[in-house]
């Protein structure tokens, strides 16, 4: 086997240093009767040849998105990713190391995670940043419980705009650690008005920007409604480059801001590995989940970094952390930094500038499509088509002819009578001709 | 001693430079880099895009007037800022990284390869079924070997880390308890002393109180022990096995058994599972809710803290409570179940699980065979146990000079009277999340 490196005869000679005379002695511990007495039901190992035949068929089974016009987004987006992001995630310093609970030796990591926690903290308009949560889903989880904490009430108020598999997300765990949640209606036009919903027992209203449909939202009012009753605004954004465009969430008064960093530096990966990206005020930086880098100096007093703040976590508080997460994204998140140190200011704000450009020029033609209806006013790179018929099987038609023509509500929604909605993305990933492509397939799906 | 130039080649006789400043302030590989606030510039960009005609934006009174803040680095500058940070890391490709509790091994570079085939890269959650079949193939083959190593009835997929993996297992009890109408009275949850910090911090919150059990003298907990802290308040027991000072739970079987005619649960974490494969089976021995560190166990890189991938295996008792989405087969066509029916305990995550770890998993799996697989373990345990054998006469051992699995624990009893302490403190500490 290519990756052990012992022989069987440096096998022997250890058995006889460690003074005993078969591999079994040291399993000895196992009860007799639950030892394991047969070969695992499992193929033999395989060359690494074989193993590329194996992956590379089933791998050569989908149809990447990059081999056709693409337009699905509803939390994950097709952008493109400069080719030394992978690289630099690839160094084997990098990619090989551990959690840098030692700060020793793990400098280099640490001043990544706190230029990324800064570049976060500076995108979403708020003062700290942790080094990264799991994904945007679980970093909404997360910020209610710590809403809870903070507003020490019980409930969570989520918006009809909110991803729906994130509402899925905080129900089950506010369902599992003894939470409220009131969902609203779905809000397909954004123009649900939430602040009635905010009574005392309130701790946080969830709302996302640009929402589940595509609309961007103006938080100010709502943030001002939650704060004269006590209660905290959190934030969410699945689509982290429209910050390079659209007002901070931290601007509009977001107590705490969460979203999904796919989009800036990560392939799309049928849904994972993502980075959740996780900011805050500095007040409450003691009810944050998650790992923190901070700048010290050492006893040389050169700058140095290192974990701080950690009496907030598991390995020191046990049950009484402020939350149970452990290893998070940690080169998700460097190839986040990476990506956005190369953009910069100017290049972020470029892309974002295209991504709209490329959604508005979609959104015109397909407003001229008979039978479809864009619902958006206002909107970043994506946007909601009311339909006739079935989106679901238009999207299959669509497929059918090569173009990946956005997502049907109903794939996430089933039966809450959405079936004719159709949620369409476009980055600066697509050309000009894949638009055309598009606008076609629609058309003729349709007919 | 001289060396045949006539330098003298003893360290102390060697010129200090120690006090002299270098031009860059580096010393060989102690590199001082700058921050990208401070190396970077408003106005750079390292990616060349294009500005699009004008247009009227549609974003009406939400611009982003204000400057973010952000510096930019042309792509030599990223290049080098990125590689010099890195040279400031320990990895395991170039040294030894003998840590407990958290199996590092040798990352196979053709995992990292599989992973970026666009088939598997450059797919979309949300495309429709029909256009990833090979990706709904690749899960359901690997949750077939997941239960085949640790003979177990179903597997959760999502689950992105170990600790979302235990969150999700005692998601799965609290929903089974529940069920069978005893929320109320079953609240505790038994977890030894010497368990990781993220047993208890899960218990916590699916709402559970942790009740101590101590570790028996032998670095193991007793079933007596288990067995008094038992009651019909009791909804499960949380162990790891291998425990977490590197011994194997011998009382496992007779606590599981205890576990279980107290109408409790056992969840075991799964962290250490590197010490059993293919010598013995969580699920024989009496586990029904287990996660699975696939960055440990399975060799995806650690990344510097990430990401995992922890899948959680379960017994026939806890398999209907399992999380969705999941992988089902209907007349030979895969196809995802995204929507909770049934008792299941619902959506833990949006999406469906780590895919990019899933490839690098499975492709160390693959290479290894199950043959393999339990080479590799008893190559940790033989190596661990030679490591015992080769410093027991340096160091001193808690429990005693006694078999291990995949790890060795040391205590620092044999430092009592050889050293002296001293603490450093750092001078300053600050969670400064802004340069500015």
């Amino acid at each position: 086997m290519r990756f052990l490196p012992h022989t069987d005869r440096e096998r022997r000679d250890m058995l006889a240093t460690i003074g005993v005379a078969s591999i079994d002695d040291l399993f000895a511990d196992i009860p007799a009767a639950k030892r394991l007495d047969r070969p695992l039901n499992l193929p033999r190992g395989k060359s690494e040849a074989e193993v590329a035949r194996v992956l590379g068929a089933m791998a050569a089974k989908n149809t990447p998105a990059g081999s056709l016009p693409f337009f699905v987004g509803c939390g994950a987006y097709k952008h493109h990713v400069p080719a030394t992001v992978d690289h630099l995630i690839q160094r084997s310093e990098f990619l090989t190391s551990y959690t840098p609970y030692q700060p020793e030796i793990a400098q280099g990591t640490l001043q990544v995670l706190f230029e990324f926690q800064t570049q976060v903290a500076m995108l979403t308009g708020m003062d700290v940043a942790n080094a990264s949560m799991y994904d945007g889903s679980t970093a909404a989880a997360e910020a209610t419980l710590m809403a809870h904490r903070i507003a020490r009430r019980r409930k969570a108020v989520l918006s009809g705009g909110l991803h729906p598999q994130y509402a899925d997300t905080i129900a089950t765990m506010s369902r599992m650690s003894g939470h409220d949640v009131v969902s609203a209606p779905w809000d397909v036009l954004a123009g649900e008005d939430l602040a009635a919903e905010i009574d005392g027992s309130v701790s946080c209203v969830v709302v996302q920007t640009p929402d589940f449909w595509g609309n961007a939202r103006d938080l100010a009012a709502l943030a001002d409604a939650c704060h004269a009753r006590g209660a905290l605004l959190i934030a969410v954004f699945t689509e982290a480059v429209s910050l390079g465009m659209l007002r901070a969430p931290g601007a509009m008064g977001a107590d705490i801001v969460v979203g999904e960093g796919q989009s800036i530096g990560n392939a799309l990966n049928f849904g994972g590995p993502y980075v959740g990206l996780f900011a805050t005020r500095q007040s409450h930086v003691r009810q944050m989940p998650g790992r923190l880098a901070g700048e010290t100096v050492d006893a040389a007093g050169r700058r140095g970094f290192a974990l701080t703040l950690s009496t907030r976590e598991q390995h020191i508080r046990r049950e009484k952390a402020t939350s149970n997460i452990c290893t998070n994204s940690g080169l998700c998140a460097l190839a986040f930094s990476i990506h956005l140190s190369l953009l910069g200011e100017v290049g972020l704000r470029r892309l974002a500038r295209v991504n709209h450009a490329n959604a508005v020029k979609l959104a015109d033609a397909l407003a001229r499509v008979a039978n479809v209806e864009v619902l958006n006013q206002r909107f970043f790179n994506e946007f909601t088509l009311r339909v006739k018929g079935d989106a679901a099987a238009l999207v299959e038609k669509m497929a059918a002819r090569g173009v990946l023509g956005g997502a049907p509500a109903s794939r996430l929604l089933p039966g809450e009578g959405l079936d004719d909605l159709l949620i369409v993305a476009s980055t600066e990933a697509n050309s000009d001709e894949d638009r055309a492509a598009l606008v076609a397939a629609l058309e003729t799906a349709l007919s | 001693m001289m060396n045949n130039q006539g330098r003298p080649t003893a360290p102390e006789a060697a010129p200090s430079r120690a006090s002299k400043k270098t031009f860059t302030t580096n010393r060989a590989l102690q590199i001082e880099e700058g921050l990208i606030f401070e190396l970077g510039r408003a106005d750079v960009a390292g990616v060349d895009i294009g500005e699009p005609a004008p247009f009227d934006h549609r974003l009406g009174g939400l611009l982003r007037e204000e400057p973010i803040g952000l510096p930019g680095l042309s792509e030599p500058e990223a290049m080098r800022h990125y590689v010099r940070l890195s040279q400031k890391n320990h990895s395991i490709d170039a040294n030894m990284y003998p840590l407990g509790s958290c199996t590092m091994k040798h990352n196979p570079r053709i995992n990292e390869a599989m992973a970026r085939l666009p088939g598997f890269a450059d797919i979309h959650p949300l495309q429709p079924q029909s256009t990833v079949r090979g990706a709904l193939e690749l899960i359901d083959v690997l949750a077939h070997w997941l239960m085949e190593i640790t003979g177990t009835h179903a597997v959760a997929m999502s689950p992105k880390a170990g600790a979302h993996g235990e969150l999700c297992g005692m998601m799965a009890i609290r929903a089974a308890i529940d069920a069978r109408g005893e929320a109320a009275t079953r609240k505790i949850v038994l977890a030894p002393d010497s368990a990781h910090g993220t047993n208890p911090a899960t218990a916590a919150m699916t709402g559970f109180s942790v009740r101590s059990i101590a570790t028996g003298a032998d670095g193991v907990v007793s079933a007596q022990a288990a067995r008094a802290a038992l009651g019909p308040d009791v909804a499960a027991i949380m162990l790891t096995n291998p425990n977490t000072c590197g011994l194997f739970e011998r009382g496992i079987v007779e606590i599981a058994d205890a576990v279980h005619a107290a109408g409790a649960y056992f969840y075991c974490d799964g962290a250490n599972l590197n010490a059993l494969m293919g010598k013995t089976r969580p699920g024989d021995l009496g586990v029904d809710a287990m996660h699975i560190n696939l960055h440990k166990t399975f060799s995806t890189p650690h990344g510097g803290g990430g990401p995992g991938a922890g899948p959680v295996v379960f017994s026939e008792r806890l398999a209907p409570f399992a999380p969705v989405p999941f992988v089902a087969k209907d007349g030979g066509l895969l196809r995802l179940v995204e929507h909770a029916e049934g008792k299941n305990l619902g959506r833990m995550s949006a999406f469906h699980g780590q895919m990019g770890m899933f490839v690098r998993a499975l492709s160390f799996m693959m290479s290894h065979g199950g043959d393999g697989l339990k080479q590799a373990s008893e190559d940790a345990v033989l190596n661990a146990n030679y490591a015992r054998a080769g410093l027991a006469d340096v160091m001193t051992q808690p429990f005693g000079d006694r078999v291990c699995m995949h790890e060795v624990l040391f205590d620092d009893k044999w430092l009592e009277g050889r050293a002296s302490r001293r603490w450093i403190s750092p001078r300053r500490s600050s969670t400064r999340a802004s340069t500015r």
